[in-house]
């Protein structure tokens, strides 16, 4: 019974379950990832401008991609028997990665049998997993993967204060989710604030109805999961008996003891900074705020805590928290010391997230704030994989790294760009002139969208 | 000093006497006008009252005109929203009014959306300091409402707005009739899409018998009608084929049902969404209808738009359609998006002469403005805006305006709050900060 008790607790504890995929030796974790790299052959592309995500452009410069990695990058490589791939004039940089996607819990085409993001049932739901909700035959996925999107984020909406545990995905087709989950990535939990929840439970007449009832909710079930770790804790001790297996709370936990990440939802500066305050009563840390339309307004206090933005360019208005919606937000969150993102939380915008970051740059340049391509990468590669807790495999063209590469047909931020080819793990999994070779999922089959020709 | 100041202040009078007259001359810009003389380097454009009066490359700029040097930059057309709600709604959810949206019965065809129209909306600065000088302003359909009201099949009476500063801001009351056909016309109409075609159908009739009728109905001789006497008379127009029916619809064989309908009727239509109309492309050339289009919209969002695709901008040029950009992203308060459509479009195969068209000329000629507006030539109001550098490349934004010849100003709530949070530390709370 002990040695069940400790088992069991260490699994609630979160020291194993708390990553998408099985480390190795571990075959325990609950729906465990089943990712295999698509075979690819040693590649190097040549004579490129090279964005490597460290901030670093390279002119008429090569990436060596093998056994899945990146090997090398740098002027005049060896090919060295790769398959050679002509990039002059062209553009490289790491597989975009999107930190808040929808994909497969909103799948196209949207219909209410299909609308699987929100357990808008209660105001928390850590219990469930956005992984379990995920169609992995969402035309979406492909879409995104020709817009550069090698890694993504899916999570669940933001009806609730705490909509349950997002999941990261390689953008390879699947049968299965499980055959798509970013081996070894951490999990996300959703937290929303702000007027989604309120206007979700209150048009119910249940709480929260307010703001202020937000943050008491959230407030209630840190305080649960508080005190569920202390049970669990104490009973692995020997001191007393463990409370029942909460899903719930396990995730919550998961939080708590820094194994899970937070990404929360939240518009206005003074929503973000009271969020601020909540992780630092409980003890966590808030990874990104999402959305985080007024992060211009608070650079300084998300610098000082170590927390990302993630942003759209230009969305504002579409409701009262995002009236003050600026084309700079991203910039002046960037100049103030803090990690930028551009997110896109659309099915359409994932495929242009290198346009929308090039929308923000414009608007810096028009008040002198100078934005190097080599800069602007980061917010759509390295600081996303950072906010994932991916950035030892992904983000970057650093050697030892999954080889996740995008050949963009010119600077990936004009309007004209197209990602050409794309990698993940060193397979080519997108060739634009190849459509024939190209993905397609179930869905798509017989219609125009993606093979070029209706039934 | 005070002799210096009466000194300025005469001048302004006097400036401000000759202000009618005042030319104003465009020098040295890349001009795209889109009208037949295409694209002028280092030419002159002359504006007096509102008015281009010449532009091209060899004309003396008259004395005492107010120059603008445009060397170096790219001078085109204002940007033409061709479907949007700006100036009817401040926020699109749970707050702000949301005057765009008619509900119940009482008025279909007669709900003219013009008199709701805010000039002083947040929106409108945000949007015209981004390019954006004409736009058309179209009643919403929507789904059933808290209290059970559904939207009409037929919404109401668009208009063209411009986004000056000046008064005077409906160019054009309307300028088409929306309906909703198709999976949203079905959803209006409570069950199928041949219901929304019925209604459509009972209410274009009914105009006819009233046309024909309308002593013996005003006499009370005549049947009741469902309709009201405004929607009635509103319908009239559309029956002469003053006014285009501005038809929601997605799917190929819906639209192959819209064409035989203005066939039957005599009517003008334009395709709104048409995410299929690639598929039937020839026959809506060869009817004449217009699709306003989201070039980006690639995913099969429902069934009826099953066969959604990126390169169906230049698939519907190429067989003679004529269109514009009208994405759900670029209709209200990012209105300005149109170009990255536009940009977008010629990357998957549109001309980029084309793609300026639909942005610019392409809808003036859609809703019957393009005697006055939608291009660079003598006689056309002078919506022009001066970019330093191709205007759908997404780092460019443009600096400078015209709306009907004058220079709007470059600021908007936006750029106040940028400006705001761009100062450093002045101690005090941002509320001082100027």
């Amino acid at each position: 019974m002990t040695k069940f008790v400790v088992a069991f607790a260490t699994v609630a504890l979160c020291l194993t379950a708390c990553t998408n995929g099985a480390p190795d030796g571990e075959t325990s974790t609950p729906f465990a990832g089943r990712y295999q790299p698509l075979p690819g052959v040693t590649t190097l592309l040549r004579g490129a401008t090279v964005l490597t995500g460290t901030g670093s452009r390279l002119e008429n410069a090569d990436v060596l991609l093998s056994d899945g990695k990146i090997v090398a990058v740098g002027v005049g490589l060896d090919a060295d028997g790769a398959e050679v791939v002509d990039a002059s004039g062209k553009w490289i940089t790491p597989g975009i990665i999107d930190i808040h996607s929808h994909l497969g819990v909103y799948p196209s085409p949207r219909t209410a049998s299909s609308s699987d993001g929100n357990e808008a049932t209660e105001p928390v739901t850590a219990q469930v997993w956005a992984e379990h909700s995920v169609w992995p035959q969402d035309p979406g996925f492909v879409t995104a993967l020709a817009g550069g999107v090698t890694s993504l984020q899916i999570l669940p909406g933001s009806a609730n204060l705490i909509g349950g545990r997002g999941v990261t995905l390689k953008n390879v087709p699947g049968r299965d989710v499980q055959s798509m989950k970013f081996p070894g990535a951490p999990y996300g939990l959703k937290m929303a604030c702000g007027e989604n929840p309120k206007r979700v439970y209150g048009g119910r007449g249940t709480a929260p109805s307010t703001r202020m009832g937000n943050v008491a909710g959230y407030r209630t079930a840190w305080i649960e999961a508080a005190d569920y770790r202390d049970k669990m804790k104490a009973a692995a001790e020997g001191k007393g008996e463990a409370p029942m297996r909460d899903l719930n709370l396990e995730t919550l936990v998961g939080v708590l003891d820094g194994e899970i990440l937070v990404h929360n939802h939240c518009y206005r500066a003074d929503e973000m900074s009271v969020m601020l305050d909540l992780a630092e009563e409980f003890g966590y840390k808030v990874t990104a705020f999402h959305h985080a339309v007024e992060a211009y307004k608070i650079g300084d206090l998300l610098a000082e805590n170590g927390t990302c933005a993630a942003m759209w360019a230009d969305w504002w208005g579409f409701k009262m928290e995002a009236y003050d919606g600026i084309r700079e937000n991203a910039a002046l969150v960037d100049a103030a010391g803090a990690c930028a993102i551009i997110h896109s939380d659309d099915a359409i915008g994932i495929q242009q997230l290198n346009q929308e970051t090039a929308k923000v740059m414009g608007a810096a340049a028009r008040v002198g704030i100078d934005i190097a391509p080599e800069h602007a990468i980061q917010w759509i590669t390295s600081n996303v994989a950072t906010a994932l807790g991916i950035a030892d495999d992904v983000g970057t063209l650093e050697p030892g790294k999954m080889a996740d590469v995008v050949l963009w047909s010119g600077s990936p931020f004009s309007v004209y760009t197209r990602a050409e080819l794309v990698y993940i793990d060193g397979a080519l999994v997108y060739d634009r002139n190849n459509p024939a070779d190209n993905p397609v999922t179930d869905f798509s089959l017989g219609t125009s969208s993606l093979t070029g020709g209706a039934l | 000093m005070n002799h210096a100041i009466s000194k300025s202040i005469i001048i302004a009078i006097f400036f401000c006497g000759l202000a009618s007259a005042q030319i104003t001359a465009i020098v040295g810009g890349t001009v795209h006008t889109v009208g037949p003389a295409g694209t002028i380097e280092n030419a002159t454009i002359l504006i007096e009252d509102g008015v281009i009066t010449a532009v091209g490359k060899n004309i003396s700029t008259p004395s005492g005109a107010t120059i603008i040097n445009a060397a170096g930059k790219i001078v085109t057309p204002g940007l033409f929203t061709p479907f949007g709600q700006l100036g009817l709604v401040e926020i699109g959810n749970s707050a702000g009014p949301l005057d765009a949206v008619q509900r119940g019965e009482q008025f279909t065809a007669g709900f003219d959306i013009a008199d709701a129209f805010n000039p002083r909306s947040t929106l409108i600065a945000v949007n015209r300091i981004e390019g954006v000088t004409r736009a058309l302003i179209a009643p919403q359909a929507r789904r059933t409402d808290e209290q059970g009201r559904s939207s009409h099949v037929i919404s109401g009476l668009a208009a063209v707005v411009n986004l000056g500063d000046q008064p005077g801001h409906i160019d054009k009351r309307a300028a088409a009739l929306v309906v909703s056909l198709g999976e949203r016309g079905s959803s209006l109409a409570g069950a199928s899409r041949v219901s929304a075609l019925l209604v459509l159908r009972n209410a274009l009739d009914e105009a006819i018998d009233y046309r024909a009728n309308k002593n013996a109905f005003e006499r009370g001789q005549r049947r009741e009608y469902i309709y009201s006497i405004a929607d009635l008379e509103a319908l009239q127009g559309v029956l002469t084929g003053d006014i285009p029916l501005l038809a929601h619809v997605e799917r190929a064989s819906d639209m192959e049902v819209l064409i035989r309908l203005t066939a039957q009727y005599g009517i003008r239509a334009i395709i709104m969404g048409g995410t299929e109309a690639w598929m039937i492309a020839d026959q809506l050339a060869a009817a004449h209808i217009p699709v306003l289009m989201a070039p980006t919209a690639n995913l099969p969002a429902n069934f009826d738009r099953i066969n959604a695709r990126r390169d169906a901008a230049g698939l519907l040029v190429s067989a003679g359609v004529k269109i514009g950009f009208a994405g759900p992203q670029s209709q209200t308060h990012n209105a300005r998006n149109i170009t990255q459509s536009a940009g977008n479009a010629v990357s998957e195969g549109l001309s980029w002469d084309d793609a300026l068209r639909a942005i610019t000329l392409a809808p003036a000629e859609i809703y019957g403005l393009a005697d006055q507006i939608g291009s660079i030539e003598a006689g056309k109001q002078a919506d022009i805006v001066i970019w330093p550098g191709d205007p759908l490349e997404l780092t460019n934004y443009p600096e400078k305006v015209f709306i009907k010849g004058n220079s709007i100003s470059m600021v908007s709530r936006q750029t106040l709050l940028r400006d705001r949070y761009l100062q450093t530390e002045t101690g005090k709370p941002p509320a001082f900060r100027r």
